[in-house]
């Protein structure tokens, strides 16, 4: 008799309109953490293998939920975004160990980098009600008219996840595109799939509505020219791609002028600055004459 | 506490200026879109502020009691039957059969063709019944037909009519046509009563309800509703508010005190004491009764009872203990 | 048209609103309360007290210590001692953190700020629960997260904080005066030494003890409860680097002159006498709700109130009569009522101000009128009063009453709407009512005052910049401007 009681393990599914489905392919694929052993690498779980239909019904998800979030006040983006930042902190430990073992890093290591990943969160917390007084404007033009600017969220925008950080590296890219009120459809990395979807379960219980945030796990390549090529996304970022993939994906997202943001050689440390708010935003200037 | 001074022309005058401006569309545009605008932002901030009102106790005993009193219990299905009008009538002479002190509703509101069921099933109780007519709820044909619908239930004998006014018309700029139309329904109504649904949800902008108001008292209604129940939105406080000026505004301007009915998707107590509250202070205490205000529901009436009894026992009562009809 | 229906009149229900009032034992007031400094409660040094009353009943609510010299200096040293060896040196994202949590203890403790807050200042329960309370946990929110993005705020790629801050609130919107002056000091880096006033030194208490179940390091935060002579001395004190202040016109000129040439850095939130204006194409109804908001919120205890109603002249007759008839459905009564619209004036001395200002009004030949209003026997109360046949020269038109109070005048055109509402030395704020888009627009270019409201009246929001033009004061606080009073770009 053993004495080491047999733990209960996760199940990892699809993160789209606020539910947990299994991918409608029903395929899922082993996840190993990076060390090996007498048996070859240790299996982590088993993810959801999301296909074409899958991110379909994402993006989907995330146009339908598009016009609350961006109608929502900044205040109330704010304040849900710092929820987020609240139930992250309490499972901290659970993302330390997952971080480790997916990485295969030491836990002090692990607790450093899910440390930074909240504070990051709670950096982005602050900026919704904030970011159009730093990028907005009223402009002086030359005749009696009122004339302002005020950045927009530009819609639902794709997001290839970096594989490393696991943690870290994914909530850089998610939280500046959603601060500003855009909803998301995210492929996680296919190494590291499994922060992802307990991300999500954090999402899922911190007053963020469905559909905000969709997470599609699997094989990223196999998802990103659908992502890329789908007429309803409106940007895409492609830090998640290598060199020639992101080329390929540019030409396909050209179809109908997704913008597109080429990141990679991030430095997940340091001040993330405002580009990747900024460049999830359309800059809407309107006019009106002043006159009794 | 109120004011009641006529601070306009005396009603004969009125009528004859009304008469003027019937005549042409030109003339009814003008006075409509003279009208002071509705500031939506400033409406919902008004309502939000009266929303916050604590009725309780014996306030909210007399809220609950009035609010029984002025609902126009509704069957308006295409599978409406006899039996099922039967039903709703006994409810609406009896709302609570275990309570004798709950007072019956203001009216039981049907499809013209089961009027006569249901002057039969009210027969010797206070409740009156009012009919739906003019092709309810589109308002889609021609007036002859919408005449005819009218004539139907009146020679039934209904009590009260909630005609629908044409809503393309109006969206169209056809005033002219929208305001005669009500006329003649009011005419063929006779002595009953004609209850103008305005279709709000439809009309969507607050200038829109404001104006369509005005036309509806100018030719003649008893009372304006705010929708069919089969659009949504249906009725709304900020909706609700905009009517509710309109009639307070009308009697001081004509001396004539015309009524409002709420309906669609008020289904709880704490829904229909909000308007109470709105009503209260917004067209004055004088509305505070079933002749100038209605609300037209369903399952309100049950939440309503619920409500009471939780009042007079104190402790909260589950559905089962009352009637479903 | 067609008789009414044949129903008696007894029929119309006759519906009082029963009392619905708010449980008080949701807080917990102590009998004696001492000064917070460097993270503690103490008594003031000599141990004098002094209590702070109920306006509206004018019982005593509690003893609250009375801030000395002894008190200011050991106050400032704290503040210091925690500028240079904690706050200073921290990083913002960690500043941040605790302005949060700050934040959300506001939020978890809404309830009995909201009660305590009218309980010693005689505002509407209402009021307290659903603007106050919320607005300032929303200003810490607001400010916590520029804790960490100083370099984004505009003000160069550097700013630095200033040192200790000395803040003077008044007694009008206590714990939100609180946190429109603490957040952003606290965000930018510095430390504070608060001095609520004298009236309502109890939310600004409790705050400080919110503070402590925050962790907030000891010295961040310093409350000195007191009257003039401690916010005087604080003013005063040569460790003050920034000085803050928001109260009469006349004080803060005398800060003014006690801080010149000092090199202290000043903001100052003054009077006003704000033009409320009325077009005849206004929507009427909501610009009598924005008069009726402008003037009688807060019981006219506002320094941005419409306490002038600039009505066309065309419409007056018709907005009037609106006006009083909205104005007779106020309720005025217990604080603690949940329906209750209109409160207690703060004290026996605002009230002997608003009788003076009103009797002079009358005469100089204005006419007043006030709804039939049963004021209650014990507290401070005053009915809320309309002034017609106002001019400019009147001492109503001129002086800021502080009290629900509306002197009516009336204009021609644009132009004289402007010329009528720009003649004083105030500049606080200003409300058009209209239905033309160009015609706020053309009048909010020429209006000056720091805050135009068009079509709308008293909305504030932790991201709008707030303060005045000339004699209303100097500086802005809200937003990203509020940053720049704390920081040396």
């Amino acid at each position: 008799m053993p004495d080491e009681r047999l733990a209960v393990r996760k199940t990892y599914k699809l993160f789209i309109g606020g539910a947990f489905p299994r991918s409608e392919s029903g395929r899922s694929y082993p996840v190993h953490g990076p060390i090996a052993g007498k048996r070859g690498r240790s299996l982590l779980a088993f993810a959801a293998q999301g296909s074409r239909k899958d991110a379909r019904d994402a993006v989907k998800a995330a146009r339908g939920a598009f016009g609350g979030w961006s109608g929502a006040t900044a205040y109330n983006r704010g304040q849900v975004l710092y929820r987020v930042a609240e139930v992250l902190e309490g499972r901290a430990a659970q993302f330390a160990a997952e971080v480790a073992a997916a990485e295969g890093v030491s836990q002090a290591s692990a607790k450093a980098q899910v440390s930074a990943a909240i504070d990051r969160w709670v950096w982005y917390a602050g900026w919704p009600d904030k970011v159009a007084q730093v990028a907005g404007a009223s402009n002086q033009v030359a005749g009696p008219y009122l004339n302002v600017s005020t950045p927009e969220p530009t819609g639902v925008v794709a997001i290839l996840a970096p594989a490393a950080p696991s943690l870290l590296g994914l909530v850089s890219v998610l939280a500046p595109v959603i601060a500003t009120g855009n909803t998301a459809v995210l492929a996680a990395s296919q190494a590291h799939p499994l922060p992802a979807i307990t991300l999500a379960e954090v999402l899922a219980t911190s007053d963020v509505p469905g559909g905000v945030v969709n997470i599609l796990t699997g094989d990223q390549a196999e998802l990103a020219p659908v992502l890329a090529g789908h007429m309803d996304v409106d940007a895409i970022d492609l830090t998640g791609a290598d060199a020639d993939s992101a080329a390929e994906l540019t030409r396909l997202a050209a179809d109908n002028l997704k913008r597109v943001f080429r990141g990679g050689g991030d430095d997940w440390l340091a001040n993330p600055g405002t580009r990747r708010l900024l460049d999830f935003v359309e800059i809407k200037t309107v006019w009106h004459p002043a006159g009794s | 506490m109120g004011i009641d001074s006529v601070t306009q022309p005396a009603a004969a005058q009125w009528t004859g200026a009304v008469a003027d401006v019937a005549t042409s569309d030109v003339a009814l545009k003008q006075l409509l879109h003279g009208l002071p605008g509705v500031d939506e932002v400033g409406v919902r901030d008004r309502v939000a502020g009266l929303a916050t009102r604590s009725i309780k106790n014996d306030a909210k005993m007399t809220a609950l009691d009035l609010a029984i009193r002025m609902v126009d219990l509704t069957t308006l299905e295409g599978a409406d039957t006899p039996g099922k009008v039967r039903a709703m009538s006994a409810k609406a002479r009896r709302p609570d059969p275990q309570d004798p002190a709950v007072p019956p509703v203001a009216a039981v509101c049907v499809y013209p063709d089961l009027v006569e069921v249901a002057k039969r099933e009210v027969r010797g109780s206070p409740v009156v019944v009012a009919s739906v007519a003019t092709a309810f709820p589109s308002g889609r044909a021609s007036l002859a037909v919408k005449l005819a619908d009218t004539r139907d239930a009146v020679a039934a004998w209904a009590d009260e009519v909630d005609m629908v006014i044409d809503r393309g018309a109006f969206l169209s700029g056809r005033y002219g046509q929208v305001f005669s139309e009500i006329r003649a329904v009011r005419e063929a109504c006779g002595p009953a009563h004609l209850k103008v649904i305005l279709e709000t949800g439809e009309l969507a902008t607050l200038d829109n309800v404001a104006r369509a108001s005005w036309l509806a008292m100018l030719a003649g209604a008893d009372f304006i509703k705010t929708s069919t129940g089969k659009v949504s939105p249906a009725s709304t406080p900020p909706v609700a508010q905009v009517m509710l000026s309109a009639v307070r505004d009308y009697e001081l301007a004509a001396g004539r005190q015309v009524g409002v009915k709420v309906a669609g998707g008020i289904r709880t107590a704490k829904d229909a004491i909000r308007y109470l509250v709105l009503v209260n202070e917004t067209a004055g205490p004088r509305w505070l009764t079933p002749d100038r205000f209605r609300i037209g529901a369903s399952s309100l009436l049950n939440d309503l009872l619920m409500q009471r009894s939780k009042l007079l026992t104190g402790q909260y009562a589950g559905p089962d203990y009352f009637t479903i009809d | 048209m067609t008789s009414t229906p044949a129903r008696a009149l007894e029929d119309i229900a006759d519906w009082a609103y029963a009392p619905a009032p708010q449980a008080t034992d949701v807080v917990r007031i102590s009998p004696e309360n001492g000064l917070f400094i460097n993270g503690e409660f103490a008594p003031a040094a000599d141990g004098r007290q002094f209590a702070t009353v109920n306006p509206a009943t004018e019982a005593p609510l509690a003893q609250v210590a009375e801030a000395g010299q002894a008190d200011v200096d050991r106050a400032v040293a704290a503040a210091t001692a925690a500028y240079e060896l904690v706050w200073r040196p921290m990083p913002g994202a960690e500043r941040a953190k605790y302005l949060y949590r700050i934040a959300r203890i506001i939020q978890e403790r809404a309830r009995e700020f909201a009660v305590l807050e009218s309980l010693d200042n005689g505002k509407p329960i209402r009021e307290s629960r659903d603007v106050d309370v919320p607005l300032a946990a929303a200003h810490f929110f607001y400010y916590a997260g520029w804790a960490d993005k100083l370099e984004y705020a505009g003000l160069g790629p550097a700013p630095r904080p200033l040192g200790v801050a000395g803040q003077v609130i008044p007694w009008n919107f206590p714990l939100l005066m609180a946190a429109w002056k603490l957040a952003p000091a606290l965000a930018a880096g510095n430390t504070c030494v608060l001095k609520p006033a004298e009236t309502t030194p109890l939310t600004a208490l409790l705050l400080a003890e919110v503070c402590q179940q925050a962790g907030l390091p000891p010295g961040v935060v310093n409350v000195l409860t007191g009257d003039g002579a401690a916010g005087a001395a604080l003013v005063a004190h040569p460790g003050v680097s920034k000085v803050a202040f928001t109260g009469s016109t006349e004080v803060g000129k005398a800060i003014a002159r006690t801080v010149a040439g000092t090199g202290k850095k000043l903001t100052l939130e003054l009077g006003g006498k704000a033009a409320n204006i009325v077009f005849d194409d206004a929507p009427v109804d909501q610009a009598v709700e924005g008069i009726v908001g402008g003037i009688f919120f807060n019981q006219g205890h506002v320094c941005c109130a419409g306490s002038r109603l600039l009505v066309q002249e065309s419409v007056a007759e018709p907005v009037l009569d609106r006006l009083r008839r909205r104005v007779e459905t106020l309720r005025l009564g217990d604080p603690l009522d949940k329906n209750t619209d209109i409160g207690a004036i703060n004290s026996r001395v605002q009230l002997d101000k608003i009788r003076e200002l009103s009797q002079a009004g009358e005469q100089e030949g204005a006419e007043r009128w006030s709804p039939p209003c049963q004021l209650p026997e014990r507290g401070f109360w005053f009915p809320p009063t309309i002034f017609t046949g106002v001019s400019q020269s009147h001492r109503i038109a001129r002086e800021e009453i502080f009290g629900p109070v509306l002197s009516v005048l009336t204009f021609r055109t644009p132009e004289e709407a402007v010329a009528k509402a720009n003649n004083t030395p105030y500049g606080l704020s200003a409300g058009i009512w209209t239905d033309k888009g160009s015609r706020i627009l053309w009048l909010s270019r020429r209006l000056r005052a720091g805050v135009v409201w068009a079509n709308t009246f008293n909305k504030f929001d932790p991201a709008s910049p707030f303060g005045g033009y000339r004699e209303s004061g100097y500086g802005r606080e809200g937003g990203r401007h509020g940053l720049a009073a704390y920081l040396d770009a």
